[in-house]
């Protein structure tokens, strides 16, 4: 097994920022087209960092994504400082949210956000510890070794 | 065989269809599509829409044009007669996605456009 980065690259996310909401992800999705990656799994991806990035924007005070690019698998790490997930299987239920009225005037917050992220990527793992912050890790395989394509 | 994406329309005659303002991506009206997407819900339209799409939202902020981009959806048009910020459409110009905006309802467009052959672009 190939693990050696090709490609690596982390971006900052401030809580609160709705103006910026989505700028990382599309960020990410211009650097994985110039890396020529598949467009399907550029897609996957992005829909998962979107949403993960409009969570730190919704519930963290300061978050960072960290994009790494292997020959094996496109990773992701969203870690932020923040109030935390309680009640982890909770918030994995669809539809389950603590949104407010200016997230869900934003298109987000309808409870939809981690499942989505689960729904697009080949492995999910999330932890938190309330009153600290969460950290998501998720990714896509490449090539033979991808599942869905 | 019938295409297997509906029925293409251009977007410049979508603008004709629904008397839409074309707010960015003028030299773009040539652009076919086939399907649409319609809603007000950005989780929703990452969740279930398929790429290729014209996304059709009351939602005019920033949120809307990311998600166009992340989702590989062609353009937007925005009903109501909703109108995006500056700095949004900048957003959409530099990304190369067409905005319109119509005055007519979700309903109606929707309506309009089914009936002159574009399809869902919801996943099975």
């Amino acid at each position: 097994m190939d693990e050696s980065v090709l490609y690596r690259e982390t971006f900052s996310i401030t809580g609160n920022d709705f103006e910026r909401g989505g700028a990382a992800a599309s960020a990410v999705k211009a650097i994985m087209r110039e890396l020529g990656l598949d467009p399907a799994v550029i897609r996957r991806l992005s829909i998962a960092n979107f949403e993960a990035e409009m969570n730190v924007i919704m519930y963290a005070e300061q978050g960072r994504l960290e994009f790494t690019v292997t020959a094996e698998a496109v990773k992701v790490v969203v870690a932020d400082r923040g109030r935390g997930i309680a009640d982890i299987e909770l918030a994995m239920q669809e539809g389950y949210s603590t949104a407010t009225a200016e997230m869900r005037a934003r298109g987000f917050g309808a409870g939809m956000g981690l499942p989505n992220i689960k729904r697009s990527t080949d492995w999910f793992e999330i932890e938190s510890t309330p009153g600290v912050g969460t950290t998501l890790r998720y990714g896509v395989l490449l090539g033979a070794a991808g599942g869905r394509g | 065989m019938p295409p297997a994406t509906g029925y293409p329309m251009t977007l410049g005659q979508i603008r004709d269809l629904l008397a839409c303002d074309v707010i960015c991506g003028h030299d773009l009206m040539d652009m076919e599509v086939g399907e649409c997407f319609a809603a007000d819900l950005m989780s929703d339209v990452l969740a279930f829409s398929r790429s290729g799409a014209v996304l059709i939202t009351g939602l005019a902020s920033i949120q809307s044009v990311h998600t166009a981009d992340v989702a590989d959806l062609k353009a937007i048009v925005f009903v109501h007669g909703k109108r995006p910020a500056e700095p949004v459409a900048d957003v959409a110009r530099q990304q190369g996605i067409p905005l319109l905006t119509t005055g007519r309802f979700m309903f109606e467009t929707c309506g309009l456009l089914f009936s002159h052959g574009l399809k869902p672009a919801g996943k099975e």
